[in-house]
């Protein structure tokens, strides 16, 4: 074993021997040394969760999310030093940690929280503003066949808990005491210009855009919903993605 | 590959030189030294935060440069690159790099060796400068500055990780001397011969980290003057300050921690005089990484390490006219 393969191994398990070859001038036992390393390395990375988790936090708590996070720092170290890809990992980790199972919503809020950095850090790009959207829409003949292009920064998600609710409790909208978790909620992820946008989404909204993220036509995008969800509201749910700045293109 | 026999010359240091050699070899420096291209002024910089970007934006502080962390800046959009783009229409910059791993056994991340070229090529920063230090194995990142044994071996790996790190930016990079808490029987040369050695076989500059300095010079018991005077003086282009955090080890010798999570300690600016009297004024970062304070406080920080500077460039004038 290499020293750097030992002195990994061992930052990461507080069980394992220190490497051999520590030393310190006095003597002194190298473990507390050693220590420090360790506990840099765990507790910064700890901390990274808990900046890009913080609702996931507040809803089971410091210690316990701290506790929860240690044990997936051990688990799933970081692959690039890019830091604000860490924790992309954290939600599957969560749903299945089983002392997070009693809030069986927790997995998704850190699924919205990862959407949230990761809209934050998008390639930018300008909206479509309302002009040119409603003159495209005007050309009636040829939408069918267009294609919408979503902004860079679009993330969807789709979860049988109150994700949107519980997100916007924390951020201030309501007493988080009010939302009930269990009502299913879609939410879209957005940054048109300088600050993320997270917006419930209506009946069916999440599969069209599905379908339009994934480079069908408008006309089929709008086909496919209706076949599973009857009640979409097109028309609302056009005006609610102009409104949020969410498409930045219709190709004919 | 074995070590070339002009490195014996590279454990003589600036301790045997007059006062007045070193004045006058910093004048020399200092004529053109106000601001040269590819150089960071000689004045206070500080370690940019996204929590003092609109502060910096609306209030426009007398500094010389910002510095940031390169590993955060890659990212393709967004409120980062808004900001650093207007902060860089009015500053110089220096971008270090924290994720690089140039001691690490294993060769290196040429996908992360690319996204620095594309960060340095957007900002074309006055300065780039990274760590000695190790920080990835196995394809994992641990997020900290781990520490090397000071061998031949070690000294081959990091010169020619330093040698591609330039070739592939086509810039010389800056080094950081690191702070560290443990020691290794392996080592057969000491921390300033071995900097001294890459400096010289690698051909990189040298960023001087004083707070580092003392950090380890109290952890493994050595004289921080001692230390200074050790060190290639001469090819310091930057210099670091921050603040540590004390702990004990285990037989309750002091034990101090490289936390950048308070201000610079007096000790620390004593040192920062003494370094100063020997490498001239050099561009000098304060570094704050944790409980990052109101914008107001680092900027104090700062000026009083400008008032150093220019203490330190008078001191010089006054050198060479006596």
């Amino acid at each position: 074993m290499t020293l750097q393969a030992e002195f990994s191994a061992a930052l990461l398990d507080a069980e394992r021997l220190v490497p051999s070859g520590l030393i310190a001038w006095n003597g002194s036992n190298p473990d507390k040394r050693f220590a420090v390393y360790r506990n840099n390395v765990v507790t910064s990375l700890i901390d990274a969760l808990a900046d890009t988790f913080p609702v996931t936090l507040e809803l089971v708590g410091d210690e316990f999310f701290r506790a929860m996070a240690r044990v997936f720092v051990a688990q799933t170290l970081p692959r690039s030093p890019i830091l604000a890809e860490y924790g992309d990992a954290l939600p599957v980790f969560v749903e299945n940690f089983p002392p997070a199972a009693s809030v069986p919503y927790l997995a998704d809020v850190a699924r919205l929280e990862m959407l949230y950095l990761t809209a934050y850090h998008a390639a930018d790009a300008r909206p479509l503003d309302n002009a040119a959207f409603q003159s495209a829409l005007a050309d009636s003949a040829a939408l069918p066949n267009a294609r919408m292009r979503l902004h860079p920064s679009v993330g969807l998600l789709k979860s049988p808990y109150a994700v949107f609710s519980l997100w916007a409790a924390h951020q201030g909208a309501f007493g988080i005491g009010t939302v009930d978790p269990y009502r299913a909620e879609d939410v879209l992820v957005v940054r048109p210009r300088s600050d993320v946008e997270v917006m419930p989404l209506r009946s069916g909204a999440f599969y069209f855009l599905e379908q339009l993220a994934d480079g069908a036509s408008f006309g089929d995008s709008v086909m496919a919903v209706g076949e599973v969800q009857p009640d979409f509201d097109l028309v609302a749910t056009l005006s609610d993605l102009i409104g949020v700045g969410a498409v930045i293109a219709i190709n004919f | 590959m074995p070590i070339s026999s002009s490195d014996a010359i590279l454990s003589s240091n600036l301790a045997g030189l007059t006062r007045d050699e070193i004045g006058l070899r910093h004048h020399s420096n200092t004529t053109n030294a106000s601001y040269p291209s590819g150089r960071l002024p000689a004045q206070a910089g500080v370690g940019l935060k996204p929590e003092h970007y609109e502060a910096v934006l609306s209030t426009r502080p007398k500094l010389g440069f910002f510095e940031i962390h390169a590993e955060n800046y890659m990212v393709q959009g967004g409120p980062f690159h808004h900001y650093l783009t207007r902060i860089r229409e009015h500053y110089a910059l220096s971008i270090h790099g924290v994720g690089l791993s140039i001691g690490a056994e294993a060769g290196l991340d040429k996908a992360h060796l690319d996204r620095l070229a594309v960060l340095l090529d957007r900002y074309q920063p006055e300065s780039f400068s990274e760590h000695l230090a190790w920080s990835t194995h196995g394809g994992n990142f641990l997020n900290d500055l781990l520490p090397l044994p000071y061998t031949r071996q070690t000294l081959d790996r990091v010169c020619e990780h330093i040698q591609q790190v330039q070739e592939r930016l086509q810039r010389r990079m800056l080094l950081e001397n690191p702070a560290t808490y443990v020691e290794f029987s392996q080592s057969t040369m000491t921390e300033t011969d071995f900097i001294n050695a890459v400096l010289q076989r690698a051909g990189c500059g040298l960023l001087l980290d004083v707070n580092n300095v003392y950090v380890s010079c109290t952890n493994h018991n050595r004289d921080t003057h001692a230390y200074i005077d050790a060190l290639s003086l001469s090819l310091v282009e930057e210099i670091h300050l921050a603040g540590f955090a004390e702990d004990r080890d285990d037989a309750g010798a002091r034990l101090l921690i490289d936390a950048h999570g308070s201000p610079v300690a007096e000790t620390v600016w004593n040192l920062y005089r003494y370094t100063l009297e020997r490498t001239g004024p050099k561009a000098t970062l304060i570094e704050r990484d944790n409980d990052i304070p109101p914008f107001e406080r680092l900027l104090e920080e700062a000026m009083r390490a400008q008032d150093c500077l220019i203490a330190a460039t008078q001191e010089l004038t006054y050198d060479v006219a006596g």
